[in-house]
């Protein structure tokens, strides 16, 4: 199970991810700049949170065309396993691999609060009996409230794509949508943040739960050792 | 020391005369312009003038308070060949460096921006953040957390709600893009800051020993490399007037507030590490702050001993037709001055490039110790370095103590006939202290910070002190931090708030579970050139050395920020103090919020007995006025170390100290953690000449901590040993209710009431129509 993460200029949650697959779970890690046009030996990709590219024009807009995401967009038609976490997830969605779009939170606010969620049985390996019915996250973003058109929104109901909403909706999102996942169930985007909560000092190590039941989608056997 | 006769500049703006008003509106005192045509032995070009001007000013050259900051204890005396050591000291670079052990250190410092916070309060604040956490980086240290105080007048305004929206924008702005954690901070409402908010910001950073970098030009023939963003015309600042005067063609007012970009600082953090990272590449390293490129270059010369020459021609700008005098003294945002290894030359170019950032050689290292500019091949300043570093002028001004203290000193309760509370008053009074902005929760500017990012965050914002995890190479250690400063009490009496600053903050990280190692100070006051305010300064200073002295906690850095007025008159002095501390292992982190039903409350320190200077007496009463509450150093010492010696016997659940609001708002905030508890208090044991001073008043050296009855027999005996008054005062109840019997008879509220107002009555205040 090798773990790349994706470094883009103004990446700021780079370490965060690392440190949660290598150190919160003991997996091979490394980091892939975003000028690389080559995956190699990759697993899943994780695409970090932060400001890529300063964020300024629209979250996510520029990064997509960083040389790395073809080679991201290639590894996903072949089945690989992709994670977005905030920026990453809004990247994703800018890049076409997950549906919907990121705005601005109806606050107009930034927000960094830990938040409850409740998962769905999306169906896939991120479900209520991989991650548990609840589980409690950080999240810091200041446009994380999810849109998507109406036949969108009833494909993501109708397909299980969901996998998370937030008990309280503190951004605006359409029916307190957290996390999606694409039709085939191998690439992943969610705006709260696995990373943050995976110490002993953090809020809660749900971190840890959510990143193996992503990888439990190739390799089914990492559940037992999280049971263990 | 002489500089040659320049030639006359071709441009006809920069080659006007100098006339008074010219040097007038530099700021520069008659005196101190014919001090400069002694140095240079001739009159300054209008570029030379510009640069004076800046390297003279207040902020460059501590011309006002140089004489004061002598005080300051600078080094750390229990210090040992693995801890405690100060690497760099105060006043020697862009921040001081402390050693923390096994070869890594931290580089910390705190710096304001209330001037350009008050005129555009959005850009000031991120540009504030901004400028702090280049003095970290280019120390050499990998930025870690961020903290701020802030000051405004009473919330109930719409310009103090509009700085503060756009000050907590700002910050919330630069330091999210550029992931460095906003941890912890203070925050005081207070009319005395109406129109003149303050805005200090702090940075930490951690690198090991051996990657300290240091802002020196050194090696005859080294390039100087100018790095990050273009020069623009933004932030002439104070010369503002230049850019009117000085390009015919722009009619435009200039912003005199810079704007900030944090993604390109973050490119610049990343690049200046990877370079600085390769070994002997860097030779030196500055950031261009206030006074930009003129500052950076002066003060890399002359620290070096050494000269430097630049060619403007090829610093990278922004806008067409600037002429040296612009170029000179903008503070455009996200730049620095590097001076590298000779030959060298295309390693740091090929860092820079991987970032897509400007890395353009615009200078050389020299031998002759002047600074000398170059524009379109003509000479436009040559200076001697060490003369803009270290000749300004120094000032010993006059001091006065103010004509208010003689009243508001002797003030008594008693002597003014003040009415004691009775059962209704000390019932309404609790809910109003807790909703009042000053001492409210601060969640609703926390939330828009993130503070979490990095993944140190071991206590969240919210509790006594932040504390934040560090990573040394394979190890890891734990800090806490804290600023504070009560301006109410320095007003005052400014020796004793100064006192007070220092004490509530070493007592805060104590709570923490943390030792006190070292802290920056940021002075804000008022104009020094009036007598009662530089009394003010000079005694607050006076007060920070005594108890960084007396607990062996050494400045390692700091900023003065005078000239903060209003039409009303001064800010109250704000002498704000920031500490570090090392907590010696995890499982000695100590929250403030009560856990446990059955756990007993313990007050440490005293029943409280003094009103002065007292939130209570300013929310209730409508009064500025008594003495500061009285400091015992000495009894202060035996508290913390009796609180540090008992959280490390693991026999303290939590610990909150006493401050703003007194006894029953501290026992309240312990109640408002994630567990939902509440506390039944006997109070009616103390013979209290006054029951609100009991209550409300904010007598200093006290800490409440639960404990499990188990422990509580340890804890008063230890208590009693060291001298430290101890008083089992109730217990952490189940049912969520605040009960204490006192002199008046029981009083009682729901804490969910308490926590509803603490907690949104900033929220509530700042809510915007229309949005959810």
């Amino acid at each position: 199970m090798n773990i790349s993460v994706l470094q883009f200029p103004g990446s700021n949650c780079d370490q965060d991810a690392f440190q949660l697959f290598a150190s919160g779970l003991g997996l091979p890690t490394r980091f892939v700049w975003h000028k690389e046009k080559r995956l190699v030996d990759t697993d899943l990709v994780v695409v970090p949170g932060g400001f890529a590219y300063g964020d300024y024009l629209r979250c996510g807009a520029i990064a997509r065309f960083s040389p790395i995401m073809g080679a991201v967009r290639e590894h996903a038609e072949r089945g690989g396993l992709v994670l977005g976490i905030c920026n990453g997830f809004q990247i994703l969605c800018e890049a076409g691999l997950l549906p919907g779009a990121l705005i601005r939170n109806s606050s107009l606010e930034y927000r960094c609060i830990t938040c409850d969620l409740a998962v769905e049985d999306a169906g896939v390996a991120f479900n209520t009996r991989t991650v548990g019915r609840r589980v409690r996250m950080p999240i810091g973003h200041g446009e994380g409230n999810f849109r998507i058109d109406e036949a969108g929104l009833e494909r993501l109901e109708t397909n299980r794509q969901i996998l998370l909403r937030y008990v309280d909706n503190p951004n605006g999102s359409l029916r307190s949508i957290a996390g999606i996942r694409n039709e085939e169930g191998n690439v992943f985007g969610m705006m709260p943040h696995p990373d943050r909560c995976f110490e002993r000092f953090h809020p809660s190590r749900d971190g840890v739960k959510v990143a193996r039941a992503v990888l439990s989608k190739r390799f089914p056997e990492i559940l037992k050792e999280s049971a263990a | 020391m002489n500089s040659a006769e320049l030639p006359p500049n071709p441009d006809p703006v920069l080659n006007q005369p100098i006339t008074p008003e010219l040097i007038k509106k530099h700021g520069l005192l008659p005196q101190e312009y014919d001090q400069i045509r002694q140095h240079l032995g001739r009159v300054p070009t209008l570029t030379e003038l510009g640069i004076f001007s800046v390297m003279w000013s207040e902020h460059c050259s501590y011309k006002n308070t140089r004489p004061l900051l002598k005080g300051f204890p600078t080094e750390k005396k229990g210090a040992t060949e693995n801890f405690g050591r100060v690497l760099v000291k105060a006043g020697e670079e862009n921040a001081g460096i402390i050693d923390v052990g096994d070869g890594w250190a931290i580089a910390f410092k705190i710096e304001s921006h209330n001037h350009p916070s008050a005129i555009e309060p959005f850009e000031g604040a991120a540009t504030g953040v901004g400028g702090i956490i280049r003095d970290i980086f280019t120390m050499g240290a990998r930025p870690v957390l961020l903290t701020n105080s802030l000051r405004f007048g009473e919330l109930d305004s719409p310009v103090t709600k509009r700085l503060l929206r756009g000050v907590v924008a700002g910050i919330a702005h630069y330091g999210n893009c550029v992931g460095v954690p906003t941890v912890a901070g203070d925050v005081y409402f207070d009319r005395s800051y109406e129109g003149n908010p303050l805005v200090n910001a702090l940075c930490l950073g951690t690198l090991r020993h051996d990657q300290i970098r240091l802002g020196k030009a050194t090696g005859l023939g080294n390039p100087v490399y100018y790095v990050g963003a273009a020069t623009g015309r933004d932030g002439l600042g104070g010369a503002a007037f230049a850019s009117k005067e000085l390009s015919a063609e722009s009619s435009s007012d200039r912003p005199a507030v810079q704007k900030g970009d944090p993604f390109m600082e973050k490119l610049l953090i990343e690049a200046c590490l990877e370079m600085m990272a390769v070994p002997g590449l860097v030779v030196g390293i500055q950031d261009m702050g206030a006074a930009g490129l003129t500052c950076s270059t002066c003060e890399t010369a002359s620290r070096g001993g050494a000269g430097i020459e630049i060619e403007l021609d090829r610093v990278p700008q922004r806008e067409e037709g600037m002429n040296s005098y612009e170029i000179m003294l903008s503070e455009s945002q996200e730049r620095m001055l590097v001076i590298v290894q000779k030959g060298r030359e295309h390693e740091i170019e090929k860092v820079f490039a991987k970032w897509d950032l400007h890395a353009a050689h615009v200078g050389t290292v020299t031998d002759t110790g002047r600074m000398v500019v170059r524009q379109h091949g003509v000479v436009v300043a040559d200076i001697p370095a060490s003369v803009l570093t270290d000749s300004a002028p120094i000032y010993h001004r006059e001091s006065a103590r103010p004509a208010y203290m003689g009243e508001t000193s002797g003030w008594t309760p008693e002597g003014s006939g003040l009415p004691d509370v009775d059962l209704p008053a000390a019932l309404a009074a609790l809910p109003r202290l807790l909703s009042h902005p000053t001492i409210a929760s601060k969640r609703w500017l926390y939330r828009q910070y993130d503070h979490m990012v990095q993944h140190g965050t071991a206590v969240l914002p919210g509790s006594d002190a932040g504390v934040v995890r560090l990573r040394l190479g394979a190890s890891e250690k734990f800090i806490a931090i804290k600023n504070d400063c009560n301006g109410r009490y320095c007003y005052l009496n400014p020796r004793r708030g100064a006192l007070i600053a220092m004490v509530e903050c070493l007592r805060n990280l104590v709570c923490a579970g943390a030792t006190p190692l070292a802290m920056t100070d940021n002075l804000n006051f008022g104009n020094p050139y009036k007598p009662e305010n530089f009394y003010q300064l000079k005694e607050c200073v006076a007060g920070l050395a005594e108890a960084c002295r007396f607990f062996d906690v050494p400045v390692v850095g700091g900023n003065v920020s005078l000239y903060n007025e209003s039409p009303e008159g001064s800010i109250d002095p704000t002498p704000t103090v920031a500490v570090v501390g090392f907590i010696e292992k995890e499982s000695h982190i100590t929250r403030q919020f009560a856990r446990s039903a059955g756990h007993r409350l313990v007050l440490l320190g005293g029943a409280p007995a003094e009103l002065g200077g007292s939130q209570f007496l300013g929310i209730i009463h409508g009064l500025k006025t008594g003495d500061a509450p009285a400091v015992d150093l000495a009894a202060e010492k035996r508290l913390q170390d009796l609180l540090l010696s008992q959280i490390r016997a693991g026999r303290v659940a939590s610990a909150h100290d006493l401050s703003e609001g007194g006894l029953l708002v501290a026992i309240s905030e312990m109640l408002f953690g994630p567990d939902c508890v509440g506390a039944s208090v006997d109070l009616s044991r103390f013979a209290a000449p006054r029951q609100d001073a009991l209550l409300f008043g904010e007598s200093q050296g006290r800490v409440i901590i639960s404990v499990a009855p188990a422990d509580l027999p340890a804890v008063l005996s230890d208590a009693g040993e060291a001298g430290v008054p101890a008083d089992d005062i109730g217990a952490v109840t189940a049912e969520a209710a605040l009960s204490v019997a006192t002199g008046l008879g029981r009083l009682d509220w729901a804490v969910s009431r308490l926590r509803t107002g603490w907690e949104t009555s900033i929220e509530v205040a700042m809510k915007r129509p229309g949005l959810g």
